[in-house]
């Protein structure tokens, strides 16, 4: 079914304000995004991160369907439980509601994905569950303070990897988490921001409509980790994409998908300009890591065409 | 009751047990000597006669993971593990507790790393005794199977909603034949009865959050709350265990008392072990001396006053310890019960004994009766022991 911004708005909102997000925070925004689409039949898992704290201290809750955290590393584990749960209690007639089908949503942060949880969240692609996990990433420990993470780019500042006069930030390239799910072999993955409201929706839609697991990567620009004014949250999400940083891809049984091919693809540094983790690379002296940087991005993007070329076939 | 007289590993006693009560999931990832256990339990689902739903997960930290989902999801759940498993489960095993959810686990007993070791000691067990967990200790396979069948009653129980561990010693009960009476399979669900949850994710009309962020404001009085539990949960392991009793003929309580009544001397000892000290005693027993055994079953929630009842007026106690607390005032079991007997003058030491698997033999209970002689006519021995080590 073709993603309609009319029927969207108009369905129920299951993220309620009122929760602790950030001024200009994209994540509740992509929280917001994808319950729309995938409604109120649906259980959500949180990793321990920004989005489980702000939207869960009690004795509040921002959501509005069933929500479970347990742990940092272990949300995909703990989702794969409720839903073979939910198998099990529909084939023994148990529900409370007897139903066919029910979401199964785990999200969790590029700590909670990329770095300690992804051997849960590999155990439960592999083995097969109808669910689908959300990464929210905004490529850093944002939660617990900024600290560099395996999705935090190659020269930004964090806190753990900062820039000072011996050091430039991080000093390793990211790791490609979705080319890594995709390796998985399981039915859907995909790549999108919160800006691309549409792609967004399109991407959730299928996701939750396959059978078997399915893993969506969102791009989450984090205004106090990037520093960045809190009004262009979704000009940074847009740019990563004409950037060739972040692109727009889906991979359906293994055939990948470009979405969205920038007509003519704009420098990253225009896009690090923006964002005070990589002031430092303007410095003189750091040319060779901006360099390193778009040479990164764009043989990045050349072994995407090749994919999408190669499994289109 | 008629039940069949069989003869099973204790893996295999406790695979029946957990079947009978027809659980929704298991989650199970394998670790030596627990392994055996689930692959008698994959073998019942492969064959159809149970239709448990298994999530065989990529280690044991996504065991107790996919378990507490599971389990809020509103599912009855098991899952089982041994020694370094338990380890990893660790930070999981208390969110099972805190978020009050009735999951059983047969943790079969062995020894935690390092070196690596794959046979049975209690400190896997006594590493988690204060995570909130029940757990129930067994002497060997009828006692493992009785405690497993028990285990879901007391867990499900709306005034407890606690996990149950159900501990079995590695190799020495878990991969020995043994004779067992068993339930009929009628007779054991009725007795367990159909799993009623207490909240559930998947009720769409009624959507709860679970595991919140709970901050100075409110953590503490969740904690009391759990806090009270266990004494709850402690009159309902007696409750079950006496209608276990009416229904089996096999009596359990907190402790197990062994020529106890009369006895000037006591030994305290938890699982197989206690079976090769009822074999001494009886020896001395024969001769005249006058010594007992008090066998723990249930260690958590710790039956301190109970014991302390049993203890009083004795002229020499051992525990023996099969852990050891590294730093500590001798082992696990030792600091509980010398702590339960404060105000009581009983001479109360301690030993450690048979760790990573070390034979307990019985030149090592009688070691232990001729120390506790000695101090039971004003002699003295050491506060810690330690037994059948080279030194």
């Amino acid at each position: 079914m073709a993603v309609n911004l009319k029927t969207l708005t108009q369905n129920e909102d299951l993220l309620s304000g009122g929760h602790r997000a950030c001024a200009g925070c994209t994540g509740s925004n992509i929280l917001r995004q994808i319950m729309l689409t995938a409604g109120k039949d649906t259980v959500v898992g949180g990793a321990t991160g920004c989005m489980e704290v702000v939207t869960t201290i009690f004795p509040y809750t921002a959501w509005r369907t069933s929500f479970i955290h347990s742990a940092f590393e272990n949300c995909a584990a703990t989702i794969s439980g409720v839903e073979t749960a939910f198998r099990s209690l529909k084939k023994h007639g148990d529900l409370p509601v007897q139903r066919e089908k029910m979401n199964f949503i785990a999200f969790g942060g590029d700590g909670g994905t990329y770095d300690i949880g992804i051997q849960s969240l590999s155990g439960a692609m592999e083995r097969g569950h109808n669910m689908l996990y959300v990464c929210y990433d905004n490529e850093a420990y944002m939660n617990t303070g900024i600290q560099r993470s395996s999705a935090t780019p190659l020269g930004a500042h964090t806190s753990t990897a900062p820039a000072g006069s011996v050091k430039q930030g991080k000093e390793q390239n990211r790791k490609d988490l979705t080319r890594i799910m995709v390796a998985h072999n399981i039915p859907y993955v995909a790549q999108t921001t919160p800006y691309h409201w549409k792609d967004l929706a399109t991407k959730v839609e299928k996701a939750l409509a396959v059978d078997g697991p399915a893993f969506i990567n969102i791009l989450m620009p984090c205004t106090v980790g990037w520093h960045f004014d809190t009004a262009i949250g979704m000009d940074i999400a847009r740019e990563a994409v004409e950037t060739n940083f972040w692109p727009l891809f889906e991979v359906e049984n293994g055939v990948y998908k470009i979405n969205h091919k920038p007509k003519e693809r704009l420098p990253i540094a225009d896009w690090m300009k923006k964002q005070g983790r990589f002031k430092h690379l303007f410095k003189p002296g750091n040319e060779h890591l901006l360099e390193r940087s778009q040479q990164h991005i764009d043989s990045e993007w050349s072994k995407l065409l090749k994919l999408e070329e190669m499994t289109q076939g | 009751m008629e039940q069949k007289l069989v003869a099973l590993s204790g893996n295999e006693a406790v695979a029946y047990a957990f079947k009978q009560a027809k659980p929704h999931v298991a989650s199970a990832f394998p670790i030596t000597p627990q392994t055996e256990m689930m692959h008698k339990y994959a073998e019942f689902v492969a064959n159809g006669e149970s239709t448990t739903e298994m999530i065989l997960v990529e280690s044991e930290h996504s065991a107790m993971s996919a378990a507490v989902g599971s389990a809020a999801a509103g599912a009855r759940t098991f899952t089982a593990t041994s020694s370094a498993g338990f380890a990893l489960m660790w930070e999981i095993v208390y969110i099972a507790a805190s978020l009050r959810l009735p999951i059983c686990m047969a943790l079969v007993n062995r020894a935690l790393s390092g070196n690596i070791n794959i046979h049975c000691d209690h400190s896997d067990s006594m590493g988690g005794r204060d995570a909130g967990w029940i757990h129930l200790f067994s002497e060997n396979a009828q006692e493992a199977y009785d405690n497993a069948v028990m285990s879901w009653r007391i867990a499900e129980h709306m005034d407890v909603r606690l996990p149950v561990m159900v501990n079995y010693d590695g190799f020495i009960i878990s991969h020995t034949a043994d004779s067992l009476h068993m339930l009929p399979d009628d007779a054991a669900y009725d007795f367990i009865g159909k799993y009623k949850h207490a909240y559930t994710l998947l009720d769409v009309e009624n959507p709860i959050t679970v595991g919140p962020l709970d901050l100075t404001d409110y953590y503490f009085e969740h904690k009391t709350s759990q806090l009270a539990a266990y004494a709850k949960a402690a009159e309902v392991v007696q409750k079950v265990s006496e209608e276990y009793g009416a229904l089996t003929g096999r009596t359990y309580e907190y402790c197990e008392e062994y020529k106890l009544d009369d006895a000037d001397m006591v030994m305290v000892i938890l699982g197989s072990s206690a079976g090769t000290a009822k074999d001494v005693i009886d020896d001395y027993r024969a001769k005249g001396v006058k010594v007992g055994l008090l066998k723990i079953r249930m260690f958590r929630p710790f039956p301190a006053k109970y014991i302390a009842d049993k203890l009083a007026g004795r002229k020499a106690v051992a525990v023996l310890d099969r852990s050891a607390s590294f730093g500590g005032f001798g082992g696990p079991v030792f600091t509980e019960v010398r702590s339960a007997m404060y105000g009581q003058q009983v001479p109360l030491h301690g030993y450690i004994y048979g760790l990573g698997g070390r034979d307990f033999d019985l030149g090592q209970v009688a070691t232990v009766i001729e120390n506790l002689k000695k101090v039971a006519a004003g002699g003295r021995v050491e506060d810690i022991n330690l037994l059948g080590v080279r030194l």
